[in-house]
């Protein structure tokens, strides 16, 4: 069921991970991304690693969850890894018949690369995983803050994205319902050709969007009926605030990125 | 006669293997007779609309069986398909389901599915569309282009286009006035009469079931709490009550006579009422 995609959802929990700052959670996967892709070496990898298994046992989010996530990526892995794998050019030659020579350089890039991509998706998913789509924006908004001087509207951004996001379960969830409907009058998605199948989703697109707008334009009436009118002078019920969490993780996250650059440099 | 459906110890989890895993069906059995018209009821989150869409093979039960006319549904790949033609589905809002540019096309979509012929198709739209009250002139518009109670209807002709043995309705009325409810109604029971079909309707309407169904299914917190003729059920008020259910009115009207120590017995209908409140007046005036 559509019902059952993870992608980027929040899992509800109360670790110390879930209940760190969202700004310092988004500080620390962009730290994260620079580290990781400053690594180039085995050791550099694996602290790297290090950092994210923690963090996943830390957040107490099950392993399962975030395989599944992943699960939408093996494509891009396989080429990744055989592209790599097939042209790299290198000095030992471990394969070599017809016009395919596989290099030791090659396996060895080929694995990085797919460690990698993995390493990068997981990090983003136990971001959103521990964050909800509304601290994520609020994090957001207040990192982007300092922006507000050269006029980026960063309030109407952070309240678009907060809006898509609160409406992503819904129009799943709508979409799923419209999809049972459907098959009860016995729309059948599953066989007959690609033209078939095109036009087979025609019942189910042209609903989904009438819902869409419709939605858009009730939440749209909601909002001024409160006197919605943007940022300025509005107060947050939840005040964002580092604590003492927070500081450990800055600290933690200056050690890693600093070990790396150093272990990458001297190619341990 | 055998039963027409049966359901045996159906149970059904939602999203296994997550932190949103629930019980969402326990151990639910029973048997439909052909003809019966059954009202389903229940607080919102007990399982009626998960158990209404394991009857016509929309979801499949995590352990537990559903017969129709004595073949398991999911036996084989063919005949769960043509189950969801049999057991016809109206779901709630069936409304925001239209898609098709005119009402008549939108009606035609089920038996087309089917792959009937074009005037089996042609007859079967006319007909569904005489059910519930849609004109010719109707026929040709854009089902847009309608009220929202003449949308519903049209949404339900495109179930009963199907000629489902079994008609079941979600909450069919829900979100109507008074005399949309009524319409809808009187729709349902002219095509149970015409095809005698089996009908199950999921209801809030405590007052709606109690005056068309010929028995209730009471499901509570995932399981079957009660299933019986709507007297033996609402004589367990007290019951439905603690479940968050409502009475109807008049039975609660009753109820609290009993309670001022007016003999009265229970009942769920004004007919009933009248009756009842006849037989006591002229009970007094001969004693």
């Amino acid at each position: 069921m559509l019902k059952d995609i993870t992608l980027g959802q929040f899992f509800p929990g109360n670790s110390a991970i879930h209940r760190m700052d969202p700004r310092t959670k988004l500080i620390a996967l962009i730290v994260y991304i620079v580290a990781l892709f400053s690594a180039g070496s085995w050791l550099s990898y694996g602290l790297v690693f290090a950092f994210l298994a923690g963090t996943i046992a830390i957040s107490k989010i099950p392993v399962k969850a975030i395989v599944r996530g992943l699960k939408p990526l093996v494509i891009i892995l396989v080429f990744t890894g055989l592209l790599n794998l097939l042209f790299t050019p290198g000095e030992k030659v471990l394969v070599a018949f017809w016009r395919i020579t596989i290099t030791l350089e090659g396996v060895v890039r080929a694995v990085l690369m797919m460690a990698r991509i993995l390493m990068l998706i997981s990090g983003t998913f136990l971001l959103t995983y521990t964050t909800s789509p509304i601290g994520l924006t609020d994090g957001l908004e207040s990192l982007l803050g300092p922006l507000k001087k050269i006029h980026v509207p960063v309030h109407e951004l952070s309240m678009m994205m907060c809006i898509a996001l609160r409406f992503i379960p819904t129009l799943i969830e709508e979409t799923d319902k419209i999809i049972s409907a459907q098959k009860a009058r016995g729309a059948d998605f599953e066989n007959g050709k690609l033209l078939e199948r095109v036009k087979a989703l025609i019942p189910i697109l042209v609903p989904l969007f009438i819902s869409a707008f419709r939605r858009a334009d009730e939440l749209a009436t909601a909002m001024e009926c409160r006197c919605y009118q943007g940022g300025d002078g509005r107060t947050k019920m939840k005040l964002l605030r580092y604590k003492r969490n927070d500081l450990y993780a800055f600290v933690l996250l200056v050690l890693l990125l600093v070990a790396v650059i150093f272990a990458a440099r001297l190619g341990l | 006669m055998a039963p027409i459906l049966q359901v045996k110890n159906l149970h059904h989890r939602y999203s296994i293997g997550t932190p949103f895993e629930h019980v969402a069906l326990q151990d639910v059995s029973f048997s439909v007779e052909r003809g019966e018209f059954i009202g389903v009821i229940g607080h919102t989150g007990s399982g009626k609309s998960t158990l209404m869409q394991h009857l016509n093979g929309l979801l499949k039960p995590t352990s537990g069986e559903i017969l129709l006319d004595g073949k398991d549904i999911w036996s084989d790949k063919k005949f769960t398909r043509q189950c969801r033609f049999r057991v016809g589905l109206v779901f709630q809002y069936p409304e925001y389901q239209l898609f098709e540019e005119t009402v008549y096309k939108d009606i035609a979509f089920g038996p087309k599915n089917m792959g009937l012929p074009t005037e089996e198709i042609d007859r079967r739209v006319r007909e569904a569309a005489g059910f519930v009250g849609i004109t010719d002139a109707q026929l040709e518009m854009s089902p847009f282009d309608l009220s929202g109670g003449q949308k519903r209807r049209v949404a339900i002709a495109g179930v009963i286009a199907m000629e489902p043995e079994i008609l079941i309705l979600d909450e069919p009325t829900a979100g109507l006035d008074p005399e949309g409810r009524e319409e809808i109604l009187r729709n349902i029971e002219s095509y149970r009469r015409a095809k005698n079909a089996t009908i199950m309707m999921v209801s809030h309407a405590m007052a709606d079931v109690a005056k068309i169904a010929d028995r209730l299914l009471v499901m509570n917190q995932a399981t079957l709490a009660m299933d019986g003729k709507p007297m033996d059920v609402f004589s367990r008020s007290q019951e439905l009550l603690d479940m968050g259910l409502d009475i109807p009115e008049i039975t609660r009207l009753f109820l609290k006579l009993q309670e001022k120590g007016i003999p009265v017995n229970p009942v769920y209908t004004m007919q009933q009422a009248v009756a009842e409140l006849r037989r006591i007046r002229e009970g007094k005036s001969h004693a």
